[in-house]
């Protein structure tokens, strides 16, 4: 995911910055504390749409224009989204954003508290890093967070 | 404040609750979570499933109320309430709620009408629960 820093100001490169999508007030309240107190940087908010207008994507283009990518600030290490949501479920984000070209390569880990094999064959086979069977445990978070660092990143 | 450090009577109720099989492993995690800069985190959690899962139990009564064969509705809204319950580690919440979905399975209203009445009781109780027992640390502190 290739992020013009020569040319943006960075916020510290070595911070993760995770994208939280999740409809419960109380989910995204701990997703939250899991993730800042393994020293990411979050942004949570409440739906798929939102998500999709944080990272400056249209709901109905499948591709946004050419050009457009690399004025994108948004810089997003990793996305992490509740399956369930009404409106646009978090497989419904999972496809919106692996059709993308700024974040199609962006990690994306889907969160669920059914543990329903098909759907989460599904999710992995869309491109899903991971799927996390809720209530997220620290555990979970510290894992995900050493598979980005261990990632090669551009400074 | 770590859970073995608390005082007699909130480290006394806190094991009472575990051992009753109020609170599961969920709650410990949230409790790891706290910290110095942090000391509260559990109460806010529990505070802020308490003020937001109000609407939700009003939207269950309502709906069977108004439209007590929408079966679907009443399952959306409870898988949602169980979320949260489930992320605070309210055990006996969470098993009440995983009952009411499966009469919601098999479309078994009476089933959904006693268990919601079994719903409301453990929510209220664990309320109770926690805010004595969020009492109790605060006044050690």
């Amino acid at each position: 995911m290739a992020q013009n820093c020569e040319f943006l100001p960075c916020l510290d490169s070595n911070e993760v910055h995770v994208l939280a999508v999740d409809d419960s007030l109380v989910d995204r309240k701990v997703i939250e504390r899991l993730l800042r107190i393994t020293s990411c940087k979050v942004t949570s908010v409440d739906s798929g749409r939102r998500a999709l207008q944080y990272l400056g994507l249209h709901e109905e283009e499948e591709e946004e224009e050419e050009g457009s990518a690399i004025y994108n600030e948004i810089k997003v290490d990793l996305i992490i989204t509740d399956y369930c949501m009404p409106g646009m479920t978090g497989f419904e984000l999972l496809k919106k954003i692996k059709g993308s070209s700024a974040f199609r390569e962006t990690p994306v880990v889907i969160m669920s508290s059914e543990n329903v094999v098909a759907r989460i064959d599904r999710c992995l086979e869309e491109g899903a890093k991971e799927f996390i069977v809720k209530p997220v445990k620290l555990s979970d978070v510290e894992r995900l967070k050493s598979s980005m660092v261990g990632q090669a990143r551009i400074q | 404040m770590e859970g073995n450090q608390l005082p007699c009577q909130a480290s006394y109720m806190r094991n009472a609750l575990f051992n009753q099989g109020y609170l599961d492993d969920q709650f410990l995690q949230l409790e790891d979570l706290q910290d110095e800069a942090n000391p509260h985190f559990v109460e806010e959690v529990v505070k802020l499933f308490y003020s937001d899962s109000a609407r939700l139990i009003r939207n269950i009564e309502l709906t069977l109320e108004n439209t007590p064969s929408d079966f679907e509705k009443l399952d959306n809204i409870m898988h949602q309430y169980k979320g949260s319950s489930s992320s605070i580690g309210a055990k006996k919440v969470k098993k009440e709620c995983t009952q009411f979905q499966e009469y919601c399975e098999v479309e078994n209203i009476d089933g959904c009408l006693r268990t919601f009445q079994e719903v409301k009781q453990e929510h209220a109780s664990l309320k109770r629960k926690l805010e004595n027992y969020f009492q109790l640390v605060r006044e050690a502190r």
